[in-house]
């Protein structure tokens, strides 16, 4: 086996080990200092404590391993995938690995956020090292109990064996092995050797959820806790005039009515406000209750008077809104290639479509809600939320505390999709704990969650683009957007660096409506708009439409634009592969397809859907997915996270819509906002480009796409194009759909 | 507030509750069983779904004071070891993603197949439907009804 040796930082910054009081060897690593080699140590390794770590693996000396998962679980799989990366190092059998979910620590973490698909991509490095370090240590130990060579020694499944024959469990040797030195060169395995890496590992939570065992931060209880549902303005950027709870009070279980926005306040005074606090500066009405019907009930009967101190917009408004901002000349523009105006006087023929997408609620299946108990010296949190970090730092500020002496406990999440990663819940919660002196839980209903919450931005793009002698010549896109507007690298995703006159400018306005992430922010929306783009600019140049995208990639591979992070080659590889899984173009008579490819969060997807036709009606028969996401860690998790993006894609296209009327919520649940259900469900087909590169993230990259395939197919069967979210409504209108 | 004796899970269990309290919060608030969970509260998602004499029943929906002479099943009483048929094929499939939907489709599942022994994958496709599933695992969800009536045919 070749040795490889891994020079990009050094070991014994990172990994520290001990022996446990209870017997058995711990090591603790830096997740942090590992992923990033140029981080120098802030102090001398050998004042470091277990504080400075931030991920743990025990190893008992009965040879049993328990993986503390350091990155909150929101259903990505990563409290599987991430434990398993260590297991495959260490070289030990998976059925004697136990995962538990760390806990934060909050004077030294780093990334323990759920976002963004980037829990796997910035680990893999980190946790390959720390197993096979672990295991090389453990090989010492028995080396030295032998009195041999360690290299003359081999460790495989937990038991480590000499050229003599003799045999050592990982237990019998950890006490010796904690107190050796940290080695500076392990090997790592090569990929042919993996055992537990590429496995379908099932959910290490699969147990639990399918006994109905008490997992999510709803169904934490605390002795004494009492609960709390929050009643909040109906319109956003309304400010609470006065309120009546005297009905409230005489419901059966309601201890009390408070209000709370005080400390948010003077919070946001202090000027330390994080990208996660959303909160607005008003009163709130809180009942607290003995049980969460009466919280519920109370709030219900509650009386309160708002004062406008907003404009109260409607859909409508925010419709014309957009226009403007992509009428204006205004903008920023965010990548300038070549000179497009002049392109577009010289070509043979300018396409010019504009996409709409309204607002979305993020909708996690488990409504928000937190623990929060606030005493005089510490702040005791425990529940679902995306960004730890943030939260524990946000309510340290907010009351007072030092953030040491806040103590955050994450619990496995129903469902994230960017809503978790906002700890407005988080923080409401500590703000009624410390008004009522109690252990509470704040409790929200959907209408709470899907009228008061945060949405995806409401967008428009208008994309033009010029042909000329069967190219195309230039391509310019422009993003309005209510809210924030896209981020980071977007605009040198494909097609930049394609064409050599390329334009992306962004545009916003700002509402009171509350935005944020919401899984694959803004490319959910761009990939569907870019995408049928492209499939309709194809058909004008009589092209297939998959090859018009392996001709433009080819002029993406030689570039030296360092902005540019998506492969040309990788998309090129991906796409060849849907197109033969999916026998693209040799389908039978009455099946339609459309295809669509998208690069985000550094994976590269391409989804072919297929429509027929049932009565006139189109029907989603089945989508074909090509992902290439590096090494499949575990290969179950990973299908479960595209078939899921890719549904969740299609779920949206087709059926989300949510309106305002005068600043208000048209829609609080799900009878008039539609999610998509097993009935309306594609099967969906995943294939996985096979490669040994590092992996890369999973939970959002399915998604994207998947509108444009569809749509794509459908105007494959219709003929009609869909420019605007959901299609449904569209289809409707243009009397497609009864 | 009043006293109701309820049968969960083949026990007798007294709460004390508002008549119009909803099973779901006498079995997660009074009775700490709290696998049955809260999405909707309008009876659209099927995460509290429970068996009622047998029946899938949104348990949202169900006040305590109606249901005294009811056999409740919640997901915690579905199995002692989690052997029953349908949890097993949901452990094969690798069903859940976040797994917070997946007690109530569980329970759906389960009063399907004692109905219909040999579903159709359009019948289980009507079946499943009144149960949302925000991570959208419907095709394995799907598949493993499919999977659980063979098991138990």
């Amino acid at each position: 086996m070749k040795s490889q040796k891994i020079d990009n930082f050094s070991r014994r910054n990172f990994l520290k080990t001990s022996i446990l009081a209870s017997g058995g060897m711990l090591i603790g690593f830096n997740l942090l200092k590992a992923c990033k080699p140029e981080a120098v140590m802030p102090v001398d390794i050998e004042s470091l404590n277990f504080n400075d770590f931030n991920a743990f693996i025990k190893i008992s000396n009965d040879g049993y391993i328990t993986v503390f998962s350091p990155n909150p679980e929101i259903g990505q799989g990563v409290k599987t995938s991430m434990p398993m990366i260590i297991a495959e190092e260490l070289d030990v059998e998976w059925s004697k690995v136990n995962v538990i979910q760390g806990v934060l620590d909050t004077k030294n973490f780093k990334r323990q956020i759920a976002g963004g698909s980037q829990s796997i991509r910035s680990s893999w490095d980190a946790f390959r090292q720390t197993g096979a370090t672990a295991k090389q240590m453990l090989v010492n130990a028995a080396a030295i109990k032998w009195n041999v060579d360690a290299s003359t020694c081999k460790a495989s499944k937990g038991i480590i064996t000499n050229a003599n024959g003799d045999k050592l469990g990982y237990g019998e040797v950890v006490k010796e092995a904690a107190l050796l030195e940290v080695p500076e060169d392990v090997k790592l395995k090569e990929i042919k050797d993996y055992t537990i890496i590429g496995q379908e590992i099932v959910n290490v939570d699969m147990d639990k959820i399918i006994l109905g065992k008490p997992l999510f931060g709803l169904d934490y209880k605390a002795e004494g806790m009492v609960y709390a549902s929050v009643l909040r303005p109906p319109i956003f950027g309304q400010k609470l005039e006065s309120f009546d709870a005297s009905e409230a009070k005489k419901i059966n279980g309601v201890l009390d009515v408070i209000t709370i926005g005080e400390k948010v306040r003077k919070y946001i005074q202090l000027g330390k406000k994080n990208w996660t606090f959303k909160l607005s500066e008003t009163d709130k009405v809180v009942v607290i209750a003995e049980n969460t019907w009466a919280a519920i009930k109370g709030k219900k009967v509650l009386s309160a008077i708002w004062l406008d101190d907003t404009k109260l917009e409607s859909t409508e408004d925010h419709d014309n809104i957009l226009t403007k901002i992509l009428d204006t000349k205004k903008s920023n523009i965010r990548r300038e290639d070549g000179n497009v105006e002049k392109a577009f006087s010289t070509a043979d023929k300018v396409v010019e479509k504009t996409y709409h997408s309204p607002f979305l609620p993020h909708n996690c299946m488990e409504p928000m809600n937190f623990y929060a108990d606030v005493t005089a010296d510490k702040i005791h949190l425990v529940g679902s939320v995306q960004t730890p970090e943030y939260a524990a730092a946000v309510v340290a500020d907010m009351l007072g505390y030092d953030v040491n002496n806040v103590h955050l406990e994450m619990t496995r999440m129903g469902g994230g999709f960017g809503r978790r990663l906002y700890g407005d819940f988080v923080y409401e919660a500590a703000e009624i704990s410390a008004v009522i002196k109690k252990p509470v839980k704040l409790i929200s209903t959907r209408e709470d969650d899907m009228t008061t919450g945060i949405y995806k931005p409401s967008v428009k793009y208008r994309i033009k683009a010029a042909l000329k002698d069967g190219k195309v010549t230039s391509y310019h896109l422009k993003e309005a957007a209510i809210g924030s507007n896209m981020y980071g690298s977007i605009p040198n995703f494909f097609p930049a660096g394609c064409i050599p006159n390329y334009k992306v400018e962004t545009g916003n306005y700002k509402s009171n409506i509350t935005t944020g992430a919401w899984r694959a922010p803004y490319t959910n929306f761009l990939a569907f708009a870019e995408q049928s783009f492209f499939d309709e600019l194809a058909i004008e140049l009589n092209v297939d439409p998959i090859q018009l995208r392996i001709d433009l990639l080819q002029n993406v591979k030689e570039t030296d634009d360092k902005r540019i992070e998506y492969s040309g080659q990788r998309m090129e590889d991906t796409i060849k592969l849907v197109r033969e899984k999916a026998n693209w173009g040799e389908t039978p008579e009455g099946v339609y397809q459309g295809f669509a490819a998208y690069y985000s969060h550094n994976t590269h997807v391409a989804e072919i859907a297929e429509i027929e036709l049932k009565n006139g009606l189109p029907i989603i028969k089945k989508v074909t997915v090509a992902v290439d996401c590096g090494v499949v860690v575990n290969p179950s998790g990973a299908r479960n996270q595209v078939e899921g993006g890719v549904l969740d894609g299609i779920g949206h296209a087709m059926y989300a819509d949510f309106s305002f009327k005068n600043g208000k919520p048209e829609h609080e649940n799900f009878d008039s906002y539609r999610l998509i259900r097993m009935n309306e469900t594609p099967q969906v087909e995943v294939h996985f480009v096979k490669n040994n590169l590092s992996p890369t993230g999973l939970g959002e990259p399915g998604l994207p796409p998947a509108g444009g395939a569809v749509s794509n197919a459908i105007n494959a069967a219709l003929g009609k194009r869909m420019y605007k979210q959901p299609f449904v409504k569209e289809l409707k209108k243009r009397n497609v759909l009864g | 507030m009043p006293n109701y004796t309820i049968h969960v899970n083949g026990k007798e269990r007294f709460v004390t509750a508002d008549a119009d309290t909803p099973l779901l919060w006498v079995l997660r608030d009074e009775l700490n069983l709290v696998g049955t969970k809260f999405g909707c509260g309008i009876a659209q998602c099927g995460a509290c779904t429970v068996h009622l004499d047998g029946v899938a029943t949104r348990s949202c929906q169900m006040q305590v004071s109606i249901i005294e002479d009811a056999k409740i099943t919640t997901i915690e009483g579905l199995s002692d070891d989690g052997k029953h048929p349908v949890q097993e094929a949901w452990k094969e499939l690798d069903v859940p993603q976040c797994g917070y939907c997946q007690a109530g489709q569980i329970m759906t599942a389960t009063a399907f197949l004692k109905e219909n022994k040999n579903p159709s994958e359009e019948e289980i496709r009507v079946a499943m439907h009144g149960n949302i599933c925000r991570c959208a695992s419907y095709n394995r969800i799907e598949r493993a009804v499919k999977v659980a009536a063979e098991k138990m045919s």
